[in-house]
């Protein structure tokens, strides 16, 4: 135990075990298996918010196309579910029995070459991490060793998750087309839709989750995640030291997709079905918000930030559907010029003060831990200083 | 893929594509015009320049019933009118943004596309509520009907001719504007150093406030323009907004230039290839050449040689 304390930081260590029991105990015991499995279809988007604060918050590079990575992940898996269920016994009323149906309503008459390895559910799941994180790779080796940053890169991966979208409702034939991947029933024989596996899937989704926040942390916590941060604030004097910068962006881009990657196969499971509704522009952004919502300096900030949201959207365009858009836009532009540090800001700010005054006993351990949280904090309004000057007067040069 | 059709035909279907990939020219060139001064001069990415497109598109419609309704004899002219409404709606809208969200967020480039990306959602809602889902369209002016024959199989439509000549037209404007203008120097001055612009007595709020204003207002005429060639829907804007900036950042954002030529090629790469191949896929072909060069030329194909 206090080997992991010595890595997670005591003072994170107790919050993200709040969480666990929040996600492992309390909520499955409090809700029922139709609203837990929601719980379970928000908590995959916690993966891509997760991979989002390791990306935008710590290392400044906002991508608006981690849909992509999410799709990624989630084909992949649906691919292999729904191969399982097309077998010629189960599709024997097609023209062509064996291949998946929405292959059979195109014309297709064999299964195309790429669809062939994802019979076997060892490659699905390498699949699952690998194809996203070599995608991931491509992209920002292409982008960062040419030191295209900030705003170019936002717009460019925009503009994948478009060319991603297109490309899957264009090839109806490979992929389902606007509908998706859809009527998946079994893993191994494994009947996903009942409500055990449901029970059961939802665990997993949680324990990876945790997982993946344990493995945020670590990075965070170590060398990296401080280069990160002084890279975000500064990156010529990182380069200056001797550190190559691109190859720290290319790590964690490529980290920030696999994290979304898992989200999406968990989401298929959990859902499925997988579609390019998910993949697209207007869900990436809606990810991105979910992380600016929840903090995007505080993994678990991202966590609580997405289920909020995604509670909100779903019981506000239940009963005002036509107010929903307006909520999210005001969402957006208060939390980005109110609270740039979201709810995880706001609790530093206004309650862990009050928490502190209990605790009389504060250890140096907690007060460091607590040091090194405020001096990653993105300040919402610099005054008009010296250095906010040079910072203009270089801002006004990059253009 | 060629090979089905014949030397004439295949002459005729360039020039028709070719039409049809000016108009589509047209609405990038007017719609990255607009993104190119606020992008480029001020570093702002304005994801609800669709929208303010789209606003002036609505403007140019409620003009056109107004003139349906109550001016039935100079209907023809209606346009020119609802042009400047546009114009003065959007800039209007666009001063007001500029001063409520954007100026506090100059000093985070990446946040204002999240802030203006909410605007975006409030105002399709607002558009939704305001005119309905469904798409409305004005009724074109008699002299604006019809075709211009130019040989048995190329035949051009004058609406298309008349968006074209209004986009050079304000081309042009917009050019001389930031070259010979006041405000045009102001903002060049601005842009190149905010400091020494603010000490030789430029007030630098105010030219950042004008130049978004300008922006929008030509993302308004672009709506104007828009409603000639097709219909208007709450997120007809969208449909525009990734190609814009990538037409933006492919010319290099601070050229007008750069902005026109970049238009034209990705305009007429799509419409040409739409032809032969399906439209999906001619769309991915041309974003990924984009993206590609991009990757290659992060600047842009015209860009000004500055030190960074």
């Amino acid at each position: 135990m206090t080997k992991i304390q010595a890595f997670i930081g005591r003072y994170q260590l107790s919050h993200l075990l709040i969480l666990a029991a929040l996600l492992l105990v309390v909520m499955p015991l409090a809700m029922d298996i139709f609203r837990l499995n929601l719980v379970g279809k928000y908590l995959t988007y916690a993966f891509v918010a997760v991979g989002l604060v390791l990306c935008w918050g710590y290392g400044g590079i906002l991508s608006l196309g981690q849909g992509v990575f999410f799709g990624l992940g989630g084909y992949c898996m649906a691919m292999f579910l729904k191969l399982e269920a097309s077998s010629p016994e189960q599709t024997a009323i097609q023209s062509t029995p064996g291949i998946p149906d929405f292959m059979d309503w195109n014309q297709l008459t064999a299964l195309p070459w790429f669809w062939e390895p994802f019979h076997s559910f060892g490659f699905t799941l390498l699949a699952v991490i690998l194809i996203p994180a070599l995608f991931a790779f491509i992209i920002a080796v292409a982008m960062f060793k040419r030191r295209v940053g900030g705003v170019y890169f936002a717009i460019i991966t925009q503009a994948i998750a478009a060319i991603l979208t297109i490309l899957i409702i264009g090839q109806q034939g490979y992929t389902g087309g606007v509908n998706g991947i859809t009527d998946l029933r079994t893993l191994h024989g494994w009947d996903i839709r009942t409500d055990s596996a449901k029970y059961i899937l939802y665990f997993i989704n949680a324990f990876l989750l945790i997982g993946c926040l344990f493995a945020a942390r670590y990075i965070i916590k170590s060398k990296l995640g401080r280069l990160l941060v002084a890279m975000r604030e500064r990156e010529d004097r990182v380069r200056f030291s001797g550190y190559d910068v691109s190859s720290f962006k290319i790590f964690i881009y490529c980290i920030a997709a696999v994290f979304s990657a898992i989200g999406g196969a968990m989401f298929t499971l959990q859902v499925g079905f997988m579609s390019p509704s998910f993949v697209g522009i207007v869900p990436s952004i809606e990810m991105v918000i979910f992380c600016a919502v929840g903090g995007r300096l505080s993994i678990l900030g991202a966590v609580y930030g997405t289920l909020l949201v995604n509670w909100a959207k779903t019981s506000f365009s239940e009963s005002f559907p036509e107010l929903w858009l307006f909520a999210m836009g005001a969402l957006f532009i208060g939390v980005v010029m109110a609270f740039p540090n979201g709810l995880a800001g706001l609790y530093q700010t206004y309650v862990e003060p009050r928490l502190q005054r209990f605790k009389k006993s504060s250890d140096p351990a907690l007060a460091s831990d607590m040091d090194a949280l405020k001096t990653a904090e993105i300040k919402p309004n610099k005054t008009k200083d010296t250095e906010s000057a040079a910072e203009e007067y270089s801002h006004a040069g990059n253009q | 893929m060629f090979a089905d059709y014949s030397i004439t035909e295949l002459t005729s279907i360039f020039a028709m594509q070719g039409f049809a990939g000016l108009i589509l020219f047209s609405v990038f060139v007017l719609m990255a015009l607009g993104l190119a001064i606020i992008f480029g001069q001020m570093g702002v990415i304005n994801m609800a320049h669709g929208e303010f497109m789209i606003l002036g598109a609505y403007v140019t419609y409620l003009t056109s019933s107004l003139f349906a309704e109550y001016l039935p004899s100079v209907y023809g002219s209606y346009f020119f009118i609802a042009m400047i409404f546009a114009f003065i709606v959007t800039a209007a809208l666009g001063a007001l943004v500029e001063w409520s969200i954007i100026r506090h967020l100059y000093k985070r480039p990446l946040d204002t596309l999240l802030a203006t990306w909410g605007l975006s959602l409030i105002l399709q809602q607002l558009y939704r509520t305001v005119f309905g889902a469904r798409e409305v369209g004005v009724t074109l002016p008699d002299w604006l009907m019809g075709s211009y024959a130019l040989s048995d199989s190329i035949e051009i439509p004058i609406n298309g001719l008349f968006v074209m000549g209004l986009t050079i037209f304000i081309t042009v404007g917009v050019a001389l504007m930031m070259q010979k203008s006041r405000l045009g120097k102001q903002t060049r001055a601005v842009v190149q150093n905010r400091p020494m612009a603010a000490a030789v007595g430029i007030n630098t709020e105010k030219v950042d406030r004008m130049t978004f204003a300008l922006g929008c207002g030509i993302a308004g005429i672009a709506g104007s323009a828009f409603t000639m060639i097709g219909s208007t829907g709450p997120t007809s804007g969208q449909l525009y907004i990734v190609d814009t900036f990538l037409v933006v950042v492919f010319g290099g954002a601070s050229s007008l230039i750069g902005t026109v030529a970049s238009a034209f090629t990705i305009s007429q790469a799509q419409s040409t290839m739409e032809f032969f191949l399906s439209g999906s896929t001619a769309k991915v072909l041309t974003l990924l050449t984009v993206v590609g060069i991009l990757m290659l030329r992060p600047q842009g194909l015209f860009s000004l040689k500055i030190r960074r």
